[in-house]
């Protein structure tokens, strides 16, 4: 029971980091990406999205690993182990990344070392969240084994894979769609610059369904456990409801309802993550790694339980302060 | 260099880049909030501007130190699965609540940074507050982490497997109060006279700038305050030392065999083979009498410990020297600060004490740095002191060089990178600083 408390835990962070901190990835994609008359105007906006509140967001990725290295150690001994490289990978992403932003938005002169500075920053949020895609799938194809507490599959298994990439691509895809639906809220955006996010919303909200299919289609061979999950009766009703979302996101972003298309679009990354969740229930690492094998001593288990909602006490009135501050969720000063 | 070696190069040169940034998150927004208090008291725009500056500073700095913690914490497991297999449900507690404290730290640094026009001045100034809470705390808790490491406590070994485990016996191990303490004091120290340093150089270039003299002295009296205590501390640490782990103690004072009356030894070269020490500077009786108040008392030496499990003899005994006399020096500096400063009633500002306090700038980090050389090599070969070997924890990832040589040119790069930034900050604030003159002079 507890082993199913502190995974909860764990998933409601994933959520979050998933809706904070990969967005902000997204707005570093369209950082990379932007262009026309209004480039400058778009970067402006992303750097006022994202200035803020980016740290806080990186800390939910930071949650989640000291829950999982403490509640479930033997998965995050293996997890390292196994996926030792695209790990590394990321986070030289989340190094390059978050000091290509703090060092372009304090560099006083050269236009060209900001420029410099300005692409790493872009690249870095492509790359990063790609990796993070393509180890969460790695998880799932069942390819990573472990036999008495060792990886035997060696430290190429699951993530080369297309179902992998697949993840990855769909990564890509989502938090670049929720970072441009996002950035149409933003209240000191000029009506143009907003035109510009609504189309970049748009239209990777729409690219997000072939990319969906895809990953469905790989998961067949890739990730067969997954595809079960995925087919079984409480299937219909999420993947039903995730579509709702999708299409109340797109429909509403079409028709400016920006307020409205931010919540179905964080609604829909929500649903799409708890499929995920629910297909890989109750498996860390598919198939020998589960939340109950893996799981530390029950006396852990209690006093993180209790640690994480005395954090939770804490950190909720912190972050809604933080939020509305800056985020507009009430009358909106001008500064 | 083999992989094991090259994952122990990998995780110490991650953690000498990273404690830099952990330390100046917890000590400068001790800077920046005193600031904000003087100008809330006062009303005098110099010290408004000077937290400004500051947390500008702390800005960049944090971001840095935020993104090369989280390298830490993925690299437990990269590089030492072993290792959090076993101790993860021991001692993850810690970096649970870290997590937390970190969380508000980058909340309400965030809160700090962009609220100056949004948030009603107390207001502001509380969440600079609540953001050294955040960062005193998240040190705390990492460190303690680390003293378990060196003095585990919280479990029980029957038949080589873990049991009875008590994360909060676990947490409150006998090494975690000095640790905590020595670490601390020492962020504040290192941080202070940093700071104290750049502004000294700029005031020897302007004699009547407020801005730099107003800062000089904040970041003095932070840095002057803190130095003396830490002799206490250490102190303190260095008994605790030699009564949890002996082995580190007789490394850092190269003693290599067990005696009474053991002196207290200042540089020289350790060997290893002769089991001697040449060229070095003794004090009769001093290790005996620090250790254990007493003139006579017996050191237990390193040949009371097969030579594989020694840790190496002369960088740690060197390092511990290093930080002493980096110590030390700051110490001498804060008696000379604190003495001309009460002759002068003000910030003193003779040229020969601010030279020297520019030269003593990086002292208090290359304590820090050389301090924990001598906390985590003097626990080798040790990753659990005395349950686990660094060696069986390692991971089985072949070509750890790869990502070693990746990270150190990464990290060399965001150095320099760093350096460039900090320096234009710093240079900008000539130009304004000229008008505050007239108004504060």
């Amino acid at each position: 029971m507890l082993e199913l408390i502190v995974a909860g835990f764990m998933f409601v962070a994933l959520i979050f980091y998933a809706v904070t901190g990969d967005a902000d990835y997204g707005g570093g994609m369209w950082d990379l990406l932007a262009n026309g008359p209004r480039a400058g105007a778009q970067r402006d906006a992303i750097e006022r999205a994202i200035g803020p509140i980016w740290e806080a967001d990186h800390v939910w990725l930071i949650l989640i690993v000291v829950i999982l290295f403490t509640a479930f150690p033997p998965a995050f001994a293996a997890m390292m182990t196994a996926l030792n490289i695209p790990f590394t990978l990321m986070l030289i992403g989340i190094v390059l990344r978050g000091s290509a932003f703090i060092f372009r938005k304090y560099d006083i002169k050269s236009q060209e070392v900001k420029q410099g500075w300005s692409l790493l920053f872009g690249a870095a949020s492509f790359f990063t969240p790609f990796i993070q895609g393509l180890t969460l799938g790695a998880l799932s194809t069942g390819q990573i084994r472990i036999a008495d507490g060792r990886v035997v599959s060696g430290f190429f298994a699951g993530w080369l894979t297309p179902f992998a990439f697949a993840c990855g691509l769909f990564a890509l895809a989502l938090f670049a769609f929720l970072a441009a639906t996002y950035l149409t809220v933003d209240p000191s955006t000029e009506s143009h610059v907003q035109n510009d996010f609504r189309l970049r919303a748009l239209c990777s909200g729409t690219a997000l369904v072939p990319i969906a299919f895809v990953v469905f289609v790989t998961s067949k061979h890739g990730a067969p456990e997954m595809y079960h999950g995925l087919i079984q009766w409480w299937a219909p009703l999420l993947i039903g409801a995730t579509i709702v979302c999708a299409i109340a996101a797109l429909a509403s972003l079409w028709l400016r309802r920006f307020v409205v298309a931010r919540f179905a679009a964080i609604a829909e990354v929500t649903l799409i993550l708890t499929g995920w969740s629910l297909a890989q229930y109750p498996r860390l690492i598919t198939p020998d790694i589960t939340i109950f094998n893996a799981a530390a001593p029950e006396i852990t288990l209690r006093l993180l339980t209790y640690a994480l909602l005395a954090g939770a006490i804490v950190l909720f009135p912190s972050l809604f302060f933080l939020f509305r501050v800056f985020k507009g969720f009430s009358k909106e000063k001008k500064s | 260099m083999n992989d094991f070696l090259f994952a122990r190069s990998q995780m110490g040169m991650s953690l000498a880049f990273h404690i830099v940034f952990a330390a100046i998150g917890i000590s400068l927004p001790v800077l920046m909030v005193v600031s904000e208090a003087l100008y809330l008291r006062t009303g005098r725009p110099v010290f408004l501007e000077l937290a400004k500056r500051w947390s500008r500073g702390a800005a960049i700095l944090f971001a840095v130190g935020a993104v090369s913690g989280t390298v830490l914490s993925f690299e437990l497991g990269l590089l030492w699965p072993g290792f959090m297999e076993k101790s993860g449900a021991i001692i993850g507690m810690p970096f649970s609540l870290e997590g937390f404290a970190f969380f508000t730290e980058a909340i309400f640094l965030g809160l700090y940074l962009m609220g100056w026009t949004r948030l009603p001045p107390l207001v502001h100034w509380f969440c600079g507050v609540l953001v050294i809470l955040g960062g005193v705390t998240s040190g705390i808790f990492v460190v303690t982490a680390n003293a378990w490491m060196n003095a585990p406590a919280g479990f029980k070994i029957v038949d080589g497997k873990i049991t009875d485990i008590d994360p909060i016996g676990a947490m409150l191990n006998p090494a975690a109060v000095h640790e905590v303490l020595h670490m601390t004091l020492a962020a504040f120290i290192a941080t202070g006279f940093a700071v104290a340093a750049i502004h000294a150089f700029f005031l020897l270039r302007d004699r009547r700038n407020a801005f730099h003299r107003n800062a000089l002295g904040i970041a003095l009296a932070v840095g002057c305050i803190s130095a003396p205590l830490q002799l206490i501390s250490g102190d303190f640490s260095a008994r605790s030392v030699a009564r949890l782990q002996p082995a580190k103690l007789a490394a850092m004072e190269a003693v290599y065999q067990t005696q009474t009356g053991a002196p207290w030894r200042l540089g020289g070269i350790p060997d290893d083979e002769s089991r001697t020490t040449r060229y070095d500077l003794t004090i009769p009786r001093g290790l005996s009498l620090l250790a254990d108040r007493d003139p006579n008392s017996k050191i237990i030496g390193l040949d009371q410990f097969p030579p594989n499990d020694w840790p190496n003899v002369r960088l740690v005994h060197w390092s511990f020297d290093l930080m002493i006399l980096c110590g030390l020096a700051l110490i001498a500096l804060s008696v000379a600060v604190g003495w001309l400063a009460w002759r002068r009633r003000g910030v003193p500002d003779g040229k020969w004490i601010l030279n020297t306090i520019v030269a003593a700038g990086p002292l208090g980090f290359v304590a820090i740095e050389a301090g924990w050389v001598v906390t985590e090599l003097g626990r080798q070969p040790w990753i659990i002191y005395g349950v686990m070997r660094t060696q069986e924890a390692v991971t089985p990832m072949p070509k750890i060089a790869i990502p070693f040589v990746i990270f150190t040119l990464i990290y060399l790069l965001l150095s320099v990178a760093l350096i460039y930034l900090l320096r234009r900050q710093f240079m900008k604030t000539d130009e304004p600083a000229s008008e505050l003159i007239t108004k504060n002079a």
